[in-house]
């Protein structure tokens, strides 16, 4: 019994990674109406600059703001670059750039920053907290995903540019009649999800150390939590990213196997979208045609 | 609607007849050649990479008929690949059977596979598809390893197998034989392939892609044709797998990692999406691109690739198979 | 159809003609050049062992410079294989049937390897020191061309259960080990000296390298009741365990590491080197961040080579002193060729090497192989980390065999 309570704190330690993840995913879902591939290995590159910044010898906040703000533009370059001229093209094609995207900021991260695992330094206390089943780093890092979930709420909910990036997203035909600048929108929720993936990525690191291929597993299971909690809901994205955590180390202890976790999270992404498209938290859209 | 009429018309036009103006007779005399020339060549090397590019470009058909033709995007089909390569693995070193028993058995189980997950993928349209797929095609290797099914797969050793010597007495060496074999069959899925993106289900198939609400008001049945189209696709690509295992003679988890189902799909995209000739530049391009891009850059040959992949989605979106075409139709002007 | 079957004859007795007449061995080597083949993981996810093959490449383009072997320039061509078997098969074809070479050099890679076993066998192409840590290479009755290099995973971990056995009869083994080639060899290596009583000491735990944390198996084998640890896993998730174990408050009597990840700045000093103290591991290799080296002559001879030669590459990368080891190992053999390079004579140097002292070799283990012993590096020390270095102990255990 013991084991099973140490297995549920453990999973949702790892949930928040996931957690975090995933609300880079509903981001990008929730300003462009895509769920960008590569946002994991954006996310590892932007991890790295902020390395590469604290390594010179930057404080960590003005490290971590100035990532933050470096994806945020690195994010508007390739809406601009990549994706707007791919505007009115086929899913297929944007499926086609983002495995493209992937190619390039994977091997380009071992390229320019080797492949040897790196420690990250962490702000927070970081000793062992609840028998070491969770690290002050995680409860750290939890609060901030926390309080970037609260700020994407105001946002979204009570600013008029968040509004315009909802509306440019979910009807942008409309949105250019009533006058939002729709491209410009598209790009600015690129910009916004990958400086959200850069907060992860930093937050995620000191946990499970800094590689190049440090987010694929994560990006997986972080869709599964997304999906789980509503692709369109932020704070399903978290709920679900915590509870894809605890459902993994239930799963891989007692049922399946450590073996088939990510086989695990496959099963939940499949379930979630025959039973429940919309997840748990999200908002059923009916389509009218 | 406005997404219909925007779309690039490579992606549109969806079958492909042989060009007016060529005789199909020319056409199967370039067949013949293909067919015939790689075995005056020297190397044997250059055979086994034609094998390969072969058995490529009848799984990347595979996967344009369900993705390119039917709209359903599947980043996972590496996954049929596997099942197939080790459907004939364990045929061929467990069972002791013939080898080419091997290609129709993994054919008919890749096709019921596809069936089965072609069932649940109605219901997910577009990106979901794509990345539920994607998720498939990372956790292949984890499932092919998986301790319940390791007396037949090996576990991570995986399972050695020999390629075929000719039958008949034919005076061809293993590699000769695997070459004209796969070529054959090769065109043999084509034509099939081809023929059948002509009869009615082809244009249902393309209808659904296109606009599946008018399909369906035409009369089709959505769900069974999108089911049956997965089922096709998956065995063709399965065949290709099993083919595979014959010319590596070798499987194991690691032959399949995510990047052969991504593999696929950039040689899809290079060779021409919704073109059943595209499939062959796409299987050409996927075997020895890596080696143009490792002669470029020693240190990044995977950054050279995806920047390969995004130039042709913006120069030419049509793949090869558009710009012949193209090329093509400015010569009969 | 007979026209087409004389055809196809034809055809066929044109390619292979000149492939019977050709039945020298030099292949390879001409007046003035050899050719070496290799093939390297430079990218896909196996794309760290790639600082392998370049730091081969600089260091052959420096032995030309300084005039070659035996009179000939080294013309080595080092493959990419993206760690896809497959693609292992297609280039390893190419370096034996288009470019020729003359043998295969310290080619990356369990699974790569295991698929051009057999084919480079019968094509008598010399397979030597292969990259990786496998049991199977040192088999010369089945596969007299194959010749791997290290000390395997399985010697290790025998190693490491004899020393646990020794210490504590009863004790109980936890297992973590990667679910593949590299960590099943570890089981299997313990599975050997423990025979029938491994499933009443042994409880093991697998994780997948798509796994984030490995927090939950960690806190499955502690509230499995096992008193020791042996840990079989890549460096980040090594670094991992080391603190999660101690952060949970387990304080395993024994901890054995995987010299897979003893590395001082990648594992040990990023867990937190005060958490991983009392961790045994056995090593061959000197360990370029562990501060025990930094006066050793060996090290700065490797030291200087890398600041001349590679001056921009990460010092603390342990796999530059491992292929600076492995091609000081292969010059070796070229030397002891002394001009023939026919392929009989590259394999009979190859399995001929006597006692050879490599600099970044643990001092006092040597690399010696014969015409019945393929396992070249047979030697190991064990070492417990003690919060700064890892301290050596004992004297050198023999594993093979």
């Amino acid at each position: 019994m013991n084991g099973f309570l140490h297995q549920i704190i453990a999973g949702i330690a790892t949930g928040g990674i996931y957690a975090s993840v995933a609300l880079a995913l509903v981001m990008i879902y929730q300003a462009t109406h895509h769920v960008n591939f590569a946002q994991g290995e954006m996310a590892t590159f932007s991890t790295y600059i902020a390395l590469t910044l604290v390594n010179a010898g930057w404080p960590f906040w003005l490290a971590f703001v100035a990532t933050v703000g470096i994806s945020f533009c690195l994010g508007v370059l390739i809406e601009r670059v990549l994706m707007r001229p791919m505007d009115k093209a086929p899913v297929l094609t944007h499926v086609g750039l983002f495995i493209g995207l992937v190619l390039v900021v994977s091997n380009l991260t071992g390229w320019v920053f080797d492949y040897t695992v790196k420690p990250f330094p962490t702000p927070f206390f970081d000793g062992p907290l609840l028998g070491g089943l969770v690290s002050g780093h995680e409860l750290g890092s939890t609060a901030v995903t926390l309080v970037v979930l609260g700020l994407v709420y105001l946002f979204f909910r009570h600013t008029s540019l968040g509004l315009a990036m909802r509306a440019a997203a979910f009807n942008p035909v409309s949105a250019r009649l009533v006058g939002v600048r729709v491209g410009w929108m598209l790009a600015l929720g690129w910009g916004l999800a990958a400086a959200i993936g850069a907060i992860a990525g930093i937050m995620v690191a000191p946990v499970v150390f800094l590689e190049p291929n440090m987010m694929l597993g994560i990006l997986l299971y972080a869709f599964a939590g997304a999906l789980l909690g509503g692709i369109d809901n932020p704070l399903g994205a978290v709920v679900g990213g915590f509870a894809v955590g605890v459902i993994e180390n239930l799963g891989g202890t007692y049922i399946v196997g450590t073996e088939l976790k990510l086989t695990l999270a496959l099963v939940i992404i499949i379930g979630v979208l025959l039973v429940k498209p919309s997840g748990l938290f999200g908002r059923v859209v009916l389509s009218r045609v | 609607m406005s997404e219909l009429s925007e779309a690039p018309p490579s992606l549109r036009s969806a079958t492909v007849r042989p060009a007016p103006g060529i005789p199909p007779a020319l056409l199967w005399a370039l067949g013949a050649v293909a067919l015939l020339l790689p075995l005056f060549m020297a190397e044997s090397f250059t055979l086994f990479q034609l094998t390969t590019a072969a058995i490529y470009a009848i799984a990347i058909l595979g996967l344009n008929i369900i993705t390119g033709y039917n709209g359903q995007i599947s980043l996972g089909h590496g996954a049929f690949y596997a099942v197939g390569a080790y459907v004939g693995a364990i045929m061929l070193d467990k069972l002791n059977l013939p080898y080419w028993s091997t290609l129709p058995a993994a054919a008919v189980i890749c096709g019921i596979l596809g069936w089965g997950i072609g069932r649940p993928a109605l219901r997910l349209g577009g990106l979901y598809l794509a990345l539920t797929t994607f998720s498939l095609a990372v956790a292949v290797p984890q499932i092919l390893k998986y301790r319940g099914i390791e007396e037949w797969t090996g576990g991570v050793q995986g399972v050695l197998v020999t390629k075929p010597d000719a039958p008949f007495g034919l005076p061809l060496n293993p590699d000769q034989y695997l070459y004209v074999l796969t070529v054959l069959l090769a065109l043999g899925v084509f034509i099939l392939a081809r023929n059948l993106m002509a009869s009615r289900l082809g244009r249902a198939i393309v209808a659904i892609r296109d606009h599946a609400l008018a399909a369906e008001a035409m009369g089709m049945n959505i769900a069974n044709i999108k089911t049956a189209t997965f089922a096709i696709s998956a065995a063709i690509t399965g065949l290709a797998g099993a083919l595979s295992a014959l010319a590596v003679e070798f499987v194991s988890p690691d032959s399949f990692q995510a990047s052969l189902s991504i593999t696929l799909f950039v040689g899809m995209v290079v060779g021409g999406v919704a073109s059943i000739f595209g499939a062959v530049f796409g299987g050409l391009f996927v075997v020895f691109m890596p080696n143009i891009a490792e002669g470029l850059s020693k240190s990044a040959p995977g950054v050279i690739y995806g920047i390969i992949l995004i130039a042709f989605l913006f120069l030419l979106p049509g793949g090869v198979a558009g710009l012949l075409r193209r090329l093509g139709a400015r010569l009969r002007r | 159809m007979l026209n087409r079957r004389t055809l196809l004859a034809s055809g066929a007795a044109l390619l292979a003609a000149p492939r019977l007449g050709r039945a020298q061995t030099v292949v390879g080597v001409t007046s003035d050049e050899i050719k070496i083949g290799s093939i390297m993981p430079y990218s896909g996810p196996a794309s760290a062992y790639g600082a392998i093959g370049r730091l081969q490449q600089v260091f052959f383009k420096a032995i030309n410079d300084a005039g070659g072997i035996s009179g000939r320039k080294i013309n080595f061509i080092s493959l990419d294989d993206g760690y896809q078997p497959p693609k292992t098969v297609e280039q390893t074809r190419r370096l034996v049937e288009q470019d020729r070479v003359a043998f295969l050099f310290n080619t990356l890679g369990t699974p790569g390897n295991t698929a051009i076993q057999r084919y480079v066998n019968q094509r008598k192409v010399p397979h030597l020191f292969l990259a990786t840590g496998a049991d199977k290479w040192g088999n010369p009755q089945e596969f007299p061309w194959t010749i791997g290099y290290q000390p395997s995973y399985r010697t290790e971990a025998q190693i490491f259960t004899k020393y646990m056995l020794e210490h504590d009869r009863n004790a109980k083994l936890g297992i973590l080990y990667q679910n593949d080639d590299f960590g099943k060899d570890y089981v299997a290596g313990v599975r050997d000296v423990l025979g029938t009583r491994f499933d009443a000491v042994v409880k093991m735990v697998s994780y997948e390298v798509t796994d984030a944390t490995i927090d939950s198996q960690v806190v499955q084998l502690h509230g499995s009741g096992v008193d020791c640890l042996l840990t079989a896993a890549t460096p980040k998730f090594a670094a991992q365990t080391i603190r999660k174990v101690f952060d949970i408050g387990w304080r395993p009597k024994m901890h054995f590491m995987t010299d897979v990840s003893i590395s001082v700045a990648s594992v040990m000093n990023p867990a937190g080197p005060e958490k991983g103290v009392g961790i045994l591991t056995a090593a061959y290799l000197k360990e370029p961040t562990d501060p025990t080296w930094q006066a050793d002559p060996g090290m700065n001879e490797w030291r200087a080579w890398m600041r001349q030669h590679m001056p921009d590459a990460d010092m603390t990368d342990g796999n530059y002193p491992y292929s600076y080891s492995v091609t000081k190992c292969i010059m070796q053999v070229l030397t002891q060729c002394n001009g023939d390079f026919s392929r009989e004579n590259i394999m009979k140097q190859a399995t001929s090497l006597n006692n050879v002292v490599i600099p970044t070799l643990i001092n006092g283990i040597t690399v010696s192989t014969s015409a019945t012993n393929f396992h070249p590096i047979r030697k190991m020390q064990l070492a417990k980390w003690d919060g700064k270095t890892w301290e050596r102990f004992g004297g050198l255990i023999e594993g093979a065999g």
